[in-house]
């Protein structure tokens, strides 16, 4: 531990002259704090694996019959609809499962489960398909082919192929045809010290069905959950220590 | 070797002669939103970036994607922000589209630009004041005019 804490100093520092930014910050969301304050980057640092990106989602929270996650990404990434709805992207599917035994239901979103060991990584023949340090499992468009081997390889169906040109792209999402995409954890909000759009829909909501934030920091709300709350990770059998883990499923 | 660099030299000087040429369109775009510093125009010499913006881009997009460093000097973003055109309602024009910052360079050196199937052609459509390339204080190099020819047909075309 002591280690640790000798290597985060620069971020401490940079608390430090960051605080008036800050306190500006948690006046406009109060409870919204994305990571230790101790442990924020430098907008010119690449990221590390010190930190373990995660999310951990209360089934008992999540409501049936509302998609408020699905509609805040796809206007995040302006996901837009088609005239052939069964080739739209989707990042994130909100999915209503019933357990044959006991009738039980449960409501809860499926996305990208940020793998330690990615398969769609594993089988991506260019390297566009890589996880980044801090665990964010993403798409390199420049160097994606459009194979689709990930989309196949993918227990969890988190990948869409854009089959059509594409013209209405936002300046943080591109997005163009003959890739493979899925969700990126909001990484361009979460390089900025912003929730994943889900995450702030959610609660937003009312439901506080989402927990984002560092699994590493014992001390962050999602680091101390995971930690003392039972979760389960959705095929924990295929052992790829998903970053996605799911509570009262 | 020797018979291609005479046969490269031989294109060069074809392509410089027809430089003046009426039949060819030169490229113009509307101006630049602002200047980097007070002594620079653009994020690096212009000289610089007429040559090597590509470079900049690559090297940016690799950091960007891979490493999570989202500073805005070198970003296709900031690059849009800047230099696309506005029409007379004060609608922002596609920056890849005919006699844009971008299209009009491309068209005359005869070059494909594959960064628009993907990326917006227009500035974000929140308030810019995040991308814009004023907020990076650190002045550059200083820009020398005199260094260029003349004659250069870009001298004409501030961006």
């Amino acid at each position: 531990m002591a280690d640790n804490s000798n290597r985060l100093q620069p971020g401490r520092r940079q608390f430090l002259s960051k605080a008036a930014a800050t306190a500006t910050l948690l006046a406009l969301a109060p409870g919204v704090r994305l990571v230790d304050l101790a442990r924020a980057r430098a907008e010119d640092e690449p990221v590390t694996a010190a930190v373990r990106w995660g999310m951990l989602i209360d089934t008992t929270k999540c409501a049936q019959g509302c998609d408020a996650c699905v509609r805040a990404c796809d206007t995040e990434f302006g996901l837009t609809t088609s005239d052939r709805p069964e080739i739209d992207a989707h990042y994130i599917r909100k999915l209503d499962i019933r357990d044959e035994h006991t009738g039980k239901t449960y409501s809860l979103p499926m996305l990208c489960q940020h793998c330690e060991h990615p398969p769609c990584v594993d089988v991506c023949p260019t390297g566009a398909s890589f996880r980044r340090a801090d665990g964010m499992v993403l798409v390199d468009k420049h160097t994606c082919i459009g194979c689709r081997y990930c989309m196949m390889a993918c227990p969890y169906k988190a990948r869409s192929f854009i089959h059509e040109e594409l013209t209405t792209q936002l300046s943080h999402a591109p997005r163009g045809k003959g890739t493979v995409e899925s969700c990126t954890f909001c990484a361009h909000r979460v390089d900025r010290g912003q929730m994943p759009a889900c995450v702030e829909s959610c609660a937003a909501e009312g439901h506080h069905a989402m927990v984002f934030g560092d699994v590493n920091d014992a001390s962050s709300e999602i680091g101390k959950r995971v930690r003392q709350v039972p979760s389960r990770q959705v095929r924990a059998d295929l052992n790829l220590n998903t970053a996605v883990r799911y509570e009262g499923l | 070797m020797k018979l291609v660099s005479l046969g490269l030299l031989g294109v060069l000087v074809v392509a410089a002669g027809q430089a003046g040429d009426s039949r060819i369109t030169e490229p113009s775009w509307p101006p630049a939103r602002a200047k980097f510093s007070d002594i620079q125009g653009c994020v690096e010499p212009t000289e610089v970036m007429r040559k090597d913006h590509m470079r900049f881009l690559f090297h940016q997009r690799d950091r960007t994607v891979h490493q999570g460093i989202r500073t805005e000097r070198h970003s296709l973003v900031g690059c849009v922000d800047c230099h696309s055109g506005e029409d007379q309602n004060g609608k922002p024009i596609p920056i890849n589209a005919a006699g844009q910052f971008c299209q009009s360079c491309h068209a005359y050196a005869g070059v494909n630009m594959d960064c628009f199937q993907c990326h917006a052609t227009t500035p974000p459509l929140q308030t810019s004041a995040s991308y814009f390339p004023t907020k990076i204080a650190k002045p550059m190099t200083v820009m020398t005019l005199a260094a260029l020819p003349a004659n250069a047909w870009y001298l004409s075309c501030d961006g």
